[in-house]
């Protein structure tokens, strides 16, 4: 089963290189949002996977801190976006 | 018997969300607007992540990285929601305007009157 997780992983690392063009080449900033999110996603599953490819079961925090670190980066630069600042209230 | 009939599930739950992350890629590529991008990210994030992380729990068989991995996707889940919500309201509030087709002619090699009107 771990050669299936190596190659389910390898999927997914291609998939987010592919992603990458659309975060370089993207007309707009938001489209640039959208891709860097769904590559933070993927690196989260391909974090879990190495869990159980290499039988670090440390590595499943760290895809905790890296999925959360993920949402609040993205609520961020939305936010920075909508209202060209901090929040004044 | 259970090992072969639990690996049979995780490769079907696997195998799936390849499939929803693959799909989610080709959309966020082809697709025209900021808005249909995400909504093809957004299945991404739901049903890929949470397909594979459901296959890595029933792999674990529901033992306590098993419990972390059903948290880890109703996370996902959540925030995936929340950030679509947030980019697509902050990408109206920019003004950034909805993608719409652009018909030409309703007849190859004619000109229509209506696209001057629109």
């Amino acid at each position: 089963m771990q050669t299936f997780f190596l190659a389910v992983g390898l999927i997914l690392l291609v998939n987010a290189f592919v992603c990458l063009f659309r975060a370089i080449a993207g007309p707009t900033l938001p489209d640039r949002i959208v891709a860097v999110n769904i590559v933070g996603t993927k690196t989260t599953v391909i974090l879990v996977l190495i869990a159980y490819i290499f039988a670090q079961h440390m590595y499943i925090d760290t895809a905790f801190v890296y999925a959360l670190l993920n949402f609040v980066v993205t609520v961020a630069v939305a936010r920075y976006l909508e209202t060209g600042g901090l929040p004044s209230a | 018997m259970l090992d072969v009939v639990i690996n049979t599930l995780v490769i079907i739950f696997a195998c799936n969300g390849i499939f929803f992350f693959l799909v989610g890629t080709l959309g966020l590529v082809r697709l025209p607007d900021v808005y249909t991008r995400l909504h093809a990210g957004t299945k991404c994030d739901t049903l890929g992540a949470g397909s594979i992380l459901f296959a890595l729990a029933i792999y674990e068989r529901f033992s306590i990285n098993g419990l972390k991995m059903i948290v880890l996707a109703f996370l996902v889940m959540v925030m995936s929601s929340t950030t679509g919500h947030a980019i697509s309201h902050a990408a109206y509030k920019v003004g950034i305007m909805p993608w719409r087709k652009k018909v030409s002619s309703a007849f190859p090699g004619e000109e229509s009157e209506n696209v001057t009107e629109s």
